[in-house]
């Protein structure tokens, strides 16, 4: 019963005790970086697991950590939203970590490899501990865990550009978490509290007050430069292009995800809807930015050449799915942005370590490289094509499902005219990943290219074919049984909007 | 700075004394003001002096690169685990009164709980002095390889 009982806090402690101990057992042994990322991983994602089915059994779990109890000290909440990205995040982490051996003996020097790994889990630290915590200074520590380590991880990319990318994202990151602060700050400042659920019921009568509107105002800009809302993505498209292949699929389909779901906490549970549309219009400010990042996100990708940095144009299109969700805030849309953070996770995710299969056996980046791809690695590409289905929203793929419930909450509140973005913006979706396809199936390889090609089919390893089609799998499964990620997702959002 | 003996004379006496007083803020940490962090940063100011005064080749002979690097995660791992041994002792994560079950069988009188959390506090403010110290040495010592290049 006790092991139960600390659950909460081992999620955040046992990949933050194998970061530590990862180099120090690889000093040792060189190999065993890898293996110990992989059980930890593994544990984490069953623990997060068991406690997403122990919220669905019997509501939400408060743990007080040193046993002083909120709000006094720093109290972690599994609920059903924060129950369900942590099951999202661990599964990619777990996913990742399995495909990443190859990966990362080719494109990570020999001595810095226990490194990598170390990085990696204090990045799921600081993820899960994002997702799960209840209070707002912790949130802040969260965030710049997570921060430090993905510098590192993207600082680790074979090029020199991968240190500028990682600079860059250093400047803007450390931003963005000093906007956090300051809106931490300013609340701490009004109610005395650092406690979210103390903070709810503390704030709503200080909601006039310039004190708090700053605070929010802080909050609401930080959260974007973290997440890549539109005006604020200048970091990712470098970030995601440069960092190692692995980087690329786990930041992509976990880091930006967990900014948005920070940033649902905060507008709907640390402050309310009705703050969030009365008192200040955040919600159609956000609108219009989440708008322009679906369009402005697919039309760039279309013109772009390297494909990882398609990908991660595409990114800021989806993330602004995320947020347009929310900006609705109506439980539907909602419940549509739950689920895309899944449903992204696992499209991303699954694009981006196909990306990275074929990066490690031919070290090609470009699109214009795929040519006959087809035919060479053809488990690896159909991983892609499914993908590529699911990120256009083509029904019976998850895409399509997440499409589908925000086009509904638009509709249920009277917003049609947000209708056409996503539906304009899937038909550019379709025109950029086809592009992709199409080489990849339908052009043959030109003579040159057969050259460097010897035998006709060259698979990438098993190791990472499996991982990216199981992922590509999901997008299939879930797109069918959608009911499963939708039940939890619309309870997550009833909950947050306080419908229930 | 081979020329400058006054110098090496005066840290020579005052490192041990500041070394001292580091230990000693660490110690005071959990009843007075003071702390791990405090007492980290002096002992590390401590090697930093030597190193100045010395040089790096001297101060790498006091702290090797692999001594701090090691030292670096020593700290956190060490807290991690007393963080963890509150959970087997049947509290919650870093409940220190919960150590009281190590050295005073089944009941837990309220002087046991007062000095499992004097012992809990103790552990912590030393580990963070340990890392403290370490991560400074470290900074250190990297700024000043890349300014030797």
């Amino acid at each position: 019963m006790d092991s139960v009982n600390n659950l909460p806090v081992l999620v955040v402690i046992i990949p933050l005790l194998s970061a530590i101990l990862t180099p120090i057992i690889g000093r040792i042994i060189r190999s065993a970086g890898w293996y110990m990322t992989v059980v930890a991983t593994f544990t984490v994602f069953m623990m997060a697991l068991s406690l997403l089915f122990s919220v669905l059994d019997g509501g939400a779990i408060s743990y007080s950590l040193g046993g002083w109890e909120p709000p006094w000290g720093i109290e972690y909440v599994v609920d059903y939203i924060s129950g369900f990205v942590m099951v999202v995040v661990s599964l990619l982490a777990f996913i990742v970590a399995v495909y990443a051996r190859r990966s990362v003996e080719l494109e990570i020097a020999e001595d810095k490899a226990s490194f990598f790994y170390a990085a990696y889990l204090l990045f799921l630290t600081g993820l899960m501990g994002m997702t799960i915590t209840g209070d707002m200074f912790n949130l802040y520590v969260f965030v710049e865990i997570t921060s430090l380590a993905v510098y590192a991880l993207i600082a680790m990319g074979k090029r020199r550009e991968a240190l500028i990318a990682s600079f860059n994202y250093l400047i803007l990151g450390t931003i963005a978490g000093t906007f956090i602060l300051i809106g931490v700050g300013y609340l701490y400042m009004a109610t005395g509290t650092l406690n979210m659920a103390d903070l709810r019921r503390l704030l709503p009568a200080l909601y006039n007050t310039t004190l708090v509107r700053t605070a929010f105002a802080f909050f609401t800009v930080g959260l974007s430069l973290k997440l890549a809302l539109f005006p604020f993505h200048i970091w990712l498209p470098n970030a995601y292009t440069q960092a190692p292949s692995v980087v690329s699929a786990f930041v992509a389909a976990t880091a930006t995800k967990v900014g948005a779901y920070v940033l649902m906490r905060i507008m709907f549970n640390v402050f309310t809807v009705r703050f969030n549309m009365e008192v200040i219009p955040v919600t159609s400010i956000l609108l219009a930015l989440s708008s322009l990042a679906i369009i402005a996100g697919s039309v760039i990708a279309i013109s772009q050449t390297n494909i990882k940095r398609m990908l991660a144009y595409s990114s800021i299109g989806q993330i602004g799915y995320i947020v347009f969700g929310v900006a609705i805030a109506n439980d539907t849309a909602v419940t549509g942005s739950i689920v895309h953070i899944f449903n992204h996770a696992l499209m991303k995710g699954s694009l981006f370590m196909v990306v990275g299969a074929v990066v490690y056996r031919t070290g090609i980046e470009d699109i214009a490289g795929l040519k006959g791809m087809g035919k060479k690695m053809p488990f690896t590409m159909a991983a892609f094509t499914i993908g590529a289905l699911s990120m256009i929203g083509v029904p019976l793929t998850v895409g399509f499902v997440s499409k589908w419930y925000l086009i509904l909450g638009a509709l249920e509140a009277h917003m049609w005219y947000l209708v056409p973005v996503v539906l304009i913006s899937s038909l550019l979706t379709a025109v950029y990943f086809w592009r992709v396809v199409e080489s990849i199936y339908f052009h043959h390889t030109d003579g040159e290219e057969s050259i460097h090609c010897v035998s006709s089919m060259n698979e990438a390893p098993a190791i990472m074919t499996i991982p990216a089609f199981l992922l590509a799998f999901f997008c299939i499964l879930f797109g069918i049984a959608a009911f499963l990620p939708v039940s939890v997702a619309s309870t997550a959002a009833k909950m947050l909007l306080g419908v229930v | 700075m081979k020329e400058h003996t006054v110098i090496r004379a005066v840290s020579r006496i005052l490192i041990p004394f500041i070394q001292l007083f580091a230990l000693y803020v660490i110690a005071h940490g959990d009843l007075g003001p003071g702390g791990g962090f405090q007492g980290g940063v002096i002992f590390g100011a401590s090697i930093i002096l030597y190193v100045i005064a010395f040089g790096m080749k001297d101060g790498r002979k006091v702290v090797a690169e692999k001594t701090s690097d090691i030292l670096n995660s020593t700290g956190v791992l060490l807290y991690v685990l007393i963080g963890l041994l509150c959970l087997l002792a049947g509290g919650a994560y870093l409940e220190y009164t919960s150590l009281a079950a190590f050295f005073s069988g089944g009941e837990h009188s309220e002087h046991a709980k007062h000095l499992a959390s004097h012992l809990g506090i103790y552990g912590i403010e030393i580990v963070i002095g340990i890392t403290v110290a370490a991560v400074m040495i470290t900074i250190f010592f990297e700024a000043a390889r890349h300014e030797d290049d």
